[in-house]
């Protein structure tokens, strides 16, 4: 969408190129495509009318008419605004001084709120080393109770749960057994229910006056529609909430609700969950959202993860390697490794800002089967034979496929690939005078 | 059911002559109701430009004007009736995003189909979230309807298999099978789905009788993608369109249907086992304008 939108600039710039500056007119133009663009990003519809008015009183000014790059200047000043509405602090947690801190999770159904509360306890317990406890009180849902003790089993945390059918009393009960177990901090698990069944509303109510929470925190798909507005605000005028979890981002959806339900309820973003495994769970950077409803890829987000998974000293080893060109095989099946910590490729591909992404997504395959296969090859070669790969020729390259169950053909890709990789490597470093290593740098 | 739409009497009172300000503003509701901007720009268009070559300014012709678009997207040549084989059992295949509703719509369909008469057998292919297969064997104990199953993180493509065995065992008339929830983004992902459609037509020599798409009528334009990136995978034959008991209007379904022609055959609204209907496109737009 963002090079959709982009293109669709640089047409408008262009005509009005030779008369060097924006009209008034012109202006109109561009707004109205970031209105479709931010439409179909799901930002709700009163929002962006907000939004453009904002925009076009600071785009009338002086910095974007009198400019000569007005496009990229109005660029800018979407990018500013949208981080700005987002809210500049980050998410974080707070734990209160005397006795557990108590978090609660609401929403509604299917958002992800029992994978929520157990990657939450998790982060909490890596993270802080904390001791954490779970109540399960959605006991509506069929088998819910029996999927929040069978994850917490899997990251040793402990769950309350009772057969009876009060999760008010079952809430109530868990937080008193926790804190009298000294626990550091307890969260407590809510059935899914739609923000206008008063019922349902009133009973969250009640689990919220019986525990006193610290931390109440909205569990909101990313992939909501025009109507997150009105389920956040519904939500927090009922059980006012101190925080958004924004759930799915592994989908490609633009996340435009999370842009609105902040402006319109303030409420901020506190953490993201990004896929099924227990680690994808992150705090909240309010820019790579922004960036994300524009299209321009979570490049920040990548970044980090590859610093998670690449140790500074080990770093500094290799790049010394590269410059002295000795970068071996055991060299390039560490970083292979690295890499693949990082998510699948296809995760790895769709988080890097690059036009077309969408196009090009639905053309490759990603064959996650060849970095296995790559694996199995460097895993089948003796240590003389990954530190000094020349020394392999033609009966070794034999073993070595059988060995990995590879034809030879494999072994020779593999092989080459490497090298070229390794000539690669030494250009770059010989132009730096020392290579930097961001991540995949064999890539 | 009335959601698509439900402001929209509002707009009816407020413009009796239609004007630009009209026209902007029906628009805005068809895009606050998740309809496409696109598709949204293809209804105001069409009927903007009848009403101008024919004279019309009263929004209260306008208005069925509208209607009968939506109904002509709606009904274009589908059939949105459930299929059954002639060769028994005829196969469900469920699909869909994580937590939309796949599990409960299928306990709701199983249940509708056995008040029907039919012999129902129900497979728990989502053998990856955690007590999925627990969920639904606790609706098959309520309904008294079989539910195949294997061990967790085993082979869906093996609890396929076996589930059509049984079915053809029992001389079932209809099989429906659940599969974990999925991102239309996972490759590996989709591709299991091939290999599911793969293992059906394998044991009945025919595809699935109805591969359907769980779309939560929450969501916003990514429905969209959804049901492009899985129809491109396997073929989908229909949605099922869920939670219309909430607040959202659900026009993505209109998106789906105008911009990749597949129909909504099954709606649900509400948690109870009995909350589910066929979809109707008469009554489903009726209700807007009433
Ligand atoms: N209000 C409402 N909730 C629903 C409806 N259909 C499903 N749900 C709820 O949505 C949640 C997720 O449903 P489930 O079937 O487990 O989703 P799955 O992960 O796609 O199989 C559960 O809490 C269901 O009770 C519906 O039509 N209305
Ligand atoms: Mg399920």
């Amino acid at each position: 969408m963002f090079e959709q939108l982009t293109g669709k600039f640089e047409d408008l710039f262009f005509r009005i190129r030779n008369k060097g500056k924006l009209s008034p007119s012109d202006l109109d133009a561009a707004l109205r495509e970031i209105k479709l663009a931010l439409l179909e990003a799901d930002v709700n519809f009163k929002v962006v009318k907000e939004f453009l008015g904002n925009l076009k009183e600071r785009a009338l000014g002086k910095e974007v008419m009198e400019s000569l790059t007005p496009y990229q200047q109005v660029i800018k000043i979407v990018n500013d605004e949208m981080t700005r509405m987002l809210g500049s602090s980050e998410g974080s947690v707070n734990f209160s001084s005397g006795g557990p801190t108590i978090f609660m999770m609401v929403g509604l159904q299917g958002t992800g709120k029992t994978s929520s509360v157990i990657k939450l306890a998790n982060f909490i317990k890596s993270r802080f080393g904390k001791s954490v406890a779970l109540v399960a009180a959605d006991v509506y849902r069929p088998a819910a109770v029996l999927q929040l003790m069978d994850m917490a089993g899997k990251i040793g945390v402990d769950v309350y749960s009772e057969k009876s059918m009060d999760p008010v009393s079952i809430s109530r009960k868990g937080v008193e057994k926790f804190t009298r177990d000294g626990r550091d901090a307890i969260i407590i698990d809510t059935a899914g229910r739609l923000h206008i069944d008063e019922n349902m509303m009133l009973e969250v109510e009640n689990i919220r006056k019986a525990v006193k929470p610290h931390q109440v925190y909205l569990v909101l798909d990313a992939m909501t529609g025009q109507e997150a507005v009105n389920i956040a605000s519904a939500f927090n005028k009922r059980v006012e909430c101190d925080g958004l979890i924004l759930t799915k981002l592994d989908s490609d959806t633009r996340g435009g609700a999370a842009l609105s339900v902040y402006y319109v309820v303030k409420k901020p973003i506190k953490f993201v969950s990004s896929g099924e495994k227990i680690e994808d769970f992150d705090i909240f950077h309010p820019e790579r959202i922004a960036s994300r409803i524009l299209g321009q890829g979570d490049t920040l987000t990548l970044i980090e993860k590859a610093q998670k998974v690449i140790d500074e000293k080990r770093a500094m080893e290799l790049e010394e390697k590269i410059y002295r060109d000795e970068i071996n095989l055991d060299d390039f099946i560490e970083q292979l490794r690295g890499l693949r910590k990082m998510g699948s490729m296809e995760k790895i591909f769709s988080m890097l800002p690059i036009p077309n992404k969408g196009r090009i997504l639905k053309n490759i395959n990603f064959d996650e089967s060849y970095l296995d296969r790559m694996e199995a090859i460097i895993n089948s070669m003796t240590p003389a034979e990954r530190k000094k790969p020349h020394i392999i020729n033609g009966s070794r390259k034999k073993r070595i496929a059988k060995g990995s169950g590879n034809p030879v053909s494999e072994i020779n890709k593999l092989l080459q690939q490497f090298s070229k990789t390794r000539q690669m490597l030494r250009q770059f470093s010989s132009m730096k005078g020392k290579a930097s290593l961001p991540f995949g740098k064999f890539w | 059911m009335q959601m698509l739409f439900k402001n929209l009497n509002l707009l009816w009172n407020k413009f009796k002559k239609s004007n630009s300000q009209f026209w902007e503003e029906l628009e805005e509701q068809l895009i606050s109701s998740d309809v496409s901007v696109d598709t949204a720009d293809m209804i105001i268009s069409n009927i903007r430009e009848y009403a101008y070559s024919n004279n019309i300014n009263d929004t209260g012709i306008i208005r069925d004007l509208l209607k009968k678009e939506i109904i002509k997207i709606l009904n274009c040549g589908i059939n949105e009736k459930l299929k059954f084989s002639g060769n028994p059992p005829s196969v469900y295949l469920i699909v869909g995003v994580n937590g939309v509703g796949k599990t409960s719509a299928i306990a709701k369909l199983a249940a509708m189909l056995k008040k029907q008469g039919k012999n129902v057998v129900m497979a728990a292919a989502d053998t990856y979230r955690s007590a999925a297969t627990e969920q639904l064997q606790h609706y098959g104990e309520r309904l008294g309807i079989e539910v195949v199953h294997h061990q967790k993180l085993s082979d869906p493509g093996a609890v396929v298999y076996d589930s059509l065995d049984k079915a053809l065992a029992r001389r079932s008339d209809v099989l429906i099978i659940d599969t974990a929830g999925r991102m239309q983004t996972s490759f590996n992902l989709m591709e299991e789905l091939k290999k599911i459609k793969r293992v059906v037509f394998k044991k009945l020599d025919r595809d699935p009788d109805e591969i359907l798409i769980v779309i939560d009528s929450t969501t916003g334009q990514n429905a969209r993608h959804q049901a492009e990136v899985f129809h491109r995978a396997i073929g989908l034959t229909g949605v099922i369109l869920t939670k219309t008991d909430g607040t959202s209007k659900g026009g993505i379904v209109l998106t789906i249907k105008n911009e990749l022609q597949i129909p909504v055959k099954l709606v649900t609204n509400g948690e109870k086992i009995e909350n589910i209907d066929l979809f109707d496109p008469e009554k489903y737009t009726g209700a807007i304008f009433t």
